[in-house]
């Protein structure tokens, strides 16, 4: 599902060149729940955003869902983020003049071939997978952390994506509200959805499948 | 989309009312002076009546004329007897008119109080090339011009000031010490319509001597206007009049053996007696003001450009957040450019308002005898345009900007 060989990325600056991460292998099975774990500047969040087509290596070969990323253009790149990733982001990132049936329809303005009839059903189901089906005309301001990361959630599956990628998703979130959230992405996992998990955590991480372990940009094991 | 890309906007708009307030004054005061200028511009050149024909019909309102040989020329008004010769015999034109280059102004006095009205020599044609709007009565006729009869057409003003509003035809009007006979009345022509402008119209026989008559001169005061079959025709009558001027007899040849000049569009006349050199076609001079319109809306793209800059950099998670969930650069400029053009559309709708409003004021205070602005259906059309252009180049730039931003960077910067 997941496959990274040799991935290495460094950041430039006119004066700086700094290593994020070096010699990155490994793959992620369809169906996986994995972690990635490290400490603060470790290249967690810049390995989820090279697997999640938003940062592209410096070098080195990636696979998603058996397809090969051979090019880094923006076009390209938005369409296989589209169809084949979600995202789950610790701050949550909704729009904050979009209600919550607008932010999740976010994702499926930019599939084609969709009516806005079924655009809003679609939405309207997957907020009712992470029980938010009450909330749909409330705006973020008006929801506790925990909801805005359950509509983070929904927005993030409402296009049917084969890969989910989470950073640090209760981050923000006191520990019942992240043991809900957790919950849903577990059943999501069930359903079949691959799950890549940046967390801090060493309880979260031991609720997956494996753990991935960076440090200085290395993986460790 | 496009449903979705105008809720985003308003939404935008609603919660940053200071940014909205101080776009839509840029833009409804931009928008508003250009409306303006349209309209004043479209009110002296464009088709109004009487001046409906204005699109196929020239003016021959001086020619230039020397000794060859000699450094000296006069540039003047031609001769009525210079016009009836070589003008009213153009084979490509319609229909030709002669009438005096401007009008003469007679002071009355009515109940103590001065009246000064401006009355104008014409021929039979010039009511049948010229639309005028008649309230009521009839425009006089050829046949009695050529019989010298002392009858005149007057305007509306005209009407109430001597007849206080009642029906004027039949009555009389003394003019020079003659008497007139009133055949007609018509709405009152604005005092920027200088082919036509005038309160009384006469006939052009009705002058105290047939001086007028006499072949002495090319030079005298009249005007000639020349009706083309068509606009497209316009070029084939000037054509005709350049041969016509090879074959003139010239009464004075010790002082003039030569003519050069001939007869233009009202706009080409225009420009001759506001820039005083014919250089400047018509196209030159619409390229010319399409300039100045550029320039004058650069300063508040400019500034329109440096809000939505801040704005859009304001929206960088929003941005991230689409382009993470498959929004391409290319459909996120899309989306920016249709906020802008929303935003751009409403300071249009304000601008209109305002337009309106400064022309009733202008026509109110009768800065201009007998003007009245209307926004019709150009000035809407061309403000419609200049909004669209307005809001596309003032969204160009920061939509680019906001295409480069990188999704990362994008989502770091957390502040909506």
């Amino acid at each position: 599902m997941i496959k990274l060989e040799s991935i290495e990325k460094v950041y430039r600056t006119e004066q700086v060149e700094t290593l994020a991460l070096s010699n990155i292998n490994f793959a992620v099975d369809e169906g996986e729940f994995i972690s990635v774990m490290g400490p603060s500047g470790s290249g967690k969040s810049t390995l989820l955003n090279v697997i999640g087509l938003l940062d592209e290596p410096t070098a080195g070969d990636l696979s998603l869902n058996g397809r090969h990323i051979n090019s880094y253009a923006d076009r390209y790149l938005a369409r296989i983020r589209n169809e084949e990733v979600g995202f789950i982001f610790q701050s949550f990132h909704l729009i904050a003049d979009l209600n919550v049936v607008d932010n999740v329809e976010i994702p499926l303005l930019y599939r084609r071939g969709l009516s806005g009839k079924e655009r809003r059903q679609m939405a309207l189901k997957a907020l009712d997978r992470v029980g938010l089906s009450s909330r749909v005309k409330h705006f973020p301001s008006q929801l506790s952390g925990g909801q805005q990361q359950r509509v983070a959630v929904a927005r993030a599956i409402v296009a049917q994506p084969h890969i989910l990628l989470a950073d640090e998703p209760t981050g923000n979130l006191d520990s019942q509200m992240g043991d809900e959230i957790m919950g849903i992405m577990h059943q999501l996992n069930e359903e079949g959805t691959t799950i890549v998990m940046v967390t801090h955590d060493q309880r979260l991480a031991d609720r997956t499948g494996r753990t991935v372990r960076l440090f200085d940009g290395r993986q460790v094991q | 989309m496009l449903k979705n890309y105008i809720k985003m906007a308003l939404k935008v708009l609603l919660r940053r009312k200071v940014f909205t307030c101080i776009s839509l004054v840029t833009i409804s005061f931009t928008l508003m002076v250009l409306m303006v200028m349209t309209a004043l511009f479209d009110h002296v050149f464009g088709s109004f009546p009487p001046e409906t024909r204005a699109d196929r019909t020239l003016i021959l309102q001086s020619i230039k004329g020397e000794k060859l040989g000699e450094k000296s020329y006069k540039v003047s008004p031609p001769s009525y007897a210079f016009l009836k010769r070589y003008v009213s015999s153009l084979t490509q034109a319609e229909k030709v008119s002669i009438s005096e280059i401007s009008w003469s102004t007679k002071a009355t006095f009515r109940k103590g109080e001065k009246i000064e009205s401006r009355f104008k020599h014409t021929d039979g044609v010039f009511w049948e090339i010229l639309e005028f709007d008649f309230l009521e009565g009839r425009p006089y006729t050829v046949q009695e011009v050529e019989e010298g009869q002392r009858v005149a057409v007057i305007n509306e003003a005209t009407r109430r000031v001597f007849f206080g509003g009642d029906q004027a035809v039949g009555k009389h009007i003394e003019l020079k010490d003659q008497a007139f006979r009133v055949v007609g009345v018509v709405s009152n022509v604005p005092a920027f319509r200088l082919m036509t402008f005038a309160d009384i119209w006469v006939p052009i026989s009705a002058q105290k001597t047939d001086d007028y008559l006499r072949y002495d001169s090319v030079f005298s005061g009249y005007k000639a206007l020349i009706l083309a079959r068509s606009a497209a025709e316009i070029p084939l009558i000037k054509e005709e009049f350049a041969d016509v001027l090879t074959r003139v007899e010239y009464p004075n040849p010790d002082q003039v053996n030569h003519i050069s000049g001939g007869p233009t569009t009202l706009l080409e006349h225009t420009l001759d007696g506001i820039f005083s050199f014919s250089m400047l076609t018509s196209r030159g001079f619409i390229a010319l003001v399409g300039v100045l319109i550029l320039l004058f809306m650069l300063l508040p793209v400019v500034s329109l450009v440096n809000i939505n800059t801040t704005r859009i950099l304001e929206r960088a998670s929003e941005i991230g957040v689409r382009k993470a969930f498959g929004g391409s650069s290319l459909t996120l400029v899309g989306q920016f450019l249709v906020e802008n053009v929303i935003l751009t559309l409403l300071g249009g709708a304000l601008g209109l308002v305002f337009t309106f409003l400064v022309l009733q004021m202008l026509g109110a205070s009768d800065i201009v005898q007998y003007a009245e602005f209307h926004l019709n259906h150009r000035i809407f059309l061309y403000g419609l345009v200049m909004t669209l252009v307005f809001g596309l180049v003032s969204g160009v730039y920061p939509a680019w900007k906001m295409s480069r931003l990188h999704i990362v960077e994008a989502l770091r910067r957390r502040k909506q």
